[in-house]
């Protein structure tokens, strides 16, 4: 599993961090930094959280 | 009995109700009542980027295509259509067309509608800003080069003074508080707020009252105020808070504020009808996070996550989990995001930006022993660390430690 974040629609809202904050940090500047782009299992229920969190719809989940 | 599950209301908080109920593994009949014609679309663009100028025309926010909540979700889609009534003892829902919907489950997510000035509503060129059909309005108005007044300074109309003059439109915003917001983020914050609108050329004028609008075949032509003065306009956008949309529920029983007839419900969303749960700018909820403060919340993020944890704890209610989120908004004015976590009632609010010296806005609300709250405008980095503080119960001295005063 594979995070890939649109970066036309990301605007740094944070709803990610909220939700997994082991996998995404907003920057001082605004961008998105992805901390960890290919989770394990353990941690797909809170980057499934996060992509649904997305008020902009910039996160999906691509599987290997 | 009946199986069906129905959402009422198709806006975000429906939408997710649908979507959690098929994710969690219903696979009985599910009915999206709508009022609008339009499917399921997001709001906040349409005061930011939907109003912006562009001959491609504005973007489309639909969230879900036809196909995607018919075919996929296997949804009954009844767009266009009012509920008109529940009965809870017959678990019937009635509708506008005529119809109706026997439940076993509800979610009640109709939303809000804005409040309107008395007696505009057959004038052209007034309009408030909650629907595509109203942005759609606006923005026809601003491509004629409205000269635009918004008559409230709150976060809606301030986005849309914000998007007229990155056209480059005349604006006036008309606020009757002598500082904006200073009810919901105090009186600093409230100035900063007020500072970005001068600094970009919007005229603001609070402390003033709207007596009346002046109109010229049909168009409206100017607001009267109480000093007398009247300031011209082509556009006029009303941005002065919004009713829960509960008048369908009238003699259902259900229990409702006796401020703003939102629904009461409880933690889990339950309203006390069996089977019937609400969910965003509808409903007051006691959020245990904060020693269970009764707050209605009319922020994107409440409406999702709510919308997903009405329809579990409908379709689970032995199994219900209570709404204990960090309420948490944004609002981009001109080329700033103001952004606030937690809750505004507080014992004290400390400016955190000015006692370190800095620029950009950053507040911290005390409750208690505890951080409850945060704003700032123009740290996107920070405001979610806060965010999990208030998540956690930090301590008030915790907060300050990390704010770093």
């Amino acid at each position: 599993m594979r995070i890939v974040v649109d970066r036309d629609k990301c605007t740094g809202l944070g709803m990610c961090e909220a939700e997994a904050p082991d996998l995404f940090e907003v920057q001082d500047d605004g961008t998105l930094k992805v901390l960890n782009d290919s989770p394990g299992a353990a941690d797909r229920e809170a980057a499934e959280s996060a992509v649904m969190a997305c008020p902009t719809e910039a996160l999906s989940l691509v599987e290997d | 009995m009946s199986e069906r599950f129905v959402v009422v209301g198709g806006s975000l908080a429906g939408l997710r109700a649908v979507q959690a109920a098929r994710k969690v593994g219903f696979t009985g009949p599910l009915t999206l009542v709508g009022g609008e014609e339009h499917l399921p679309y997001d709001r906040p663009p349409l005061s930011k980027e939907y109003l912006r100028a562009g001959e491609e025309g504005a973007a489309d926010t639909t969230f879900r295509t036809e196909q995607e909540l018919r075919g996929e979700l296997d949804v009954e889609l009844r767009m266009g259509t009012w509920a008109t009534g529940l009965d809870p003892a017959a678990q019937v829902i009635g509708l506008s067309d005529g119809g109706e919907l026997d439940y076993s489950a509800v979610v009640i997510a109709t939303g809000a509608r804005p409040r309107t000035l008395p007696d505009t509503e057959d004038l052209a060129g007034v309009h408030t800003l909650r629907t595509l059909d109203d942005a759609i309005a606006i923005r026809a108005a601003m491509d004629a080069g409205a000269r635009t007044v918004v008559v409230g300074a709150g976060f809606i109309g301030s986005e849309v003074a914000s998007s007229a003059r990155k056209r480059g439109l005349p604006v006036t915003v008309l606020e009757a508080l002598p500082v904006p917001l200073v009810r919901s983020v105090g009186e600093q914050m409230g100035r900063a707020c007020a500072a970005l609108h001068l600094a970009h050329g919007t005229d603001l004028r609070c402390g003033v009252k709207v007596t009346g609008l002046t109109a010229g075949d049909g168009r409206v032509t100017g607001v009267c105020l109480d000093d007398g003065t009247t300031v011209p306009a082509d556009l006029v956008v009303v941005g002065t808070g919004v009713l829960p949309n509960t008048e369908w529920l009238a003699g259902s029983g259900i229990a409702l504020h006796e401020r703003d007839r939102g629904i009461l419900s409880d933690a889990t969303l339950a309203t006390g009808l069996p089977g019937v749960y609400a969910a965003g700018d509808v409903t007051h909820f006691p959020n245990p996070l904060f020693d269970g403060l009764l707050m209605r919340l009319e922020h994107w993020t409440n409406a999702a996550e709510q919308g997903m944890l009405a329809a579990r704890n409908a379709l689970n209610p032995g199994e219900a989990k209570p709404s204990t989120a960090v309420p948490y908004f944004w609002s981009d004015w001109y080329d700033s995001r103001i952004q606030f976590v937690g809750i505004p009632q507080a014992d004290e609010i400390r400016v955190i930006s000015e006692e370190l010296g800095e620029d950009k806005f950053l507040a911290l609300y005390r409750r208690g022993e505890r951080l409850t709250g945060c704003i700032s405008i123009d740290r996107p980095a920070q405001i979610m660390k806060f965010r999990r503080m208030i998540m956690q119960s930090k301590s008030w001295a915790e907060a300050l430690e990390f704010a770093g005063v």
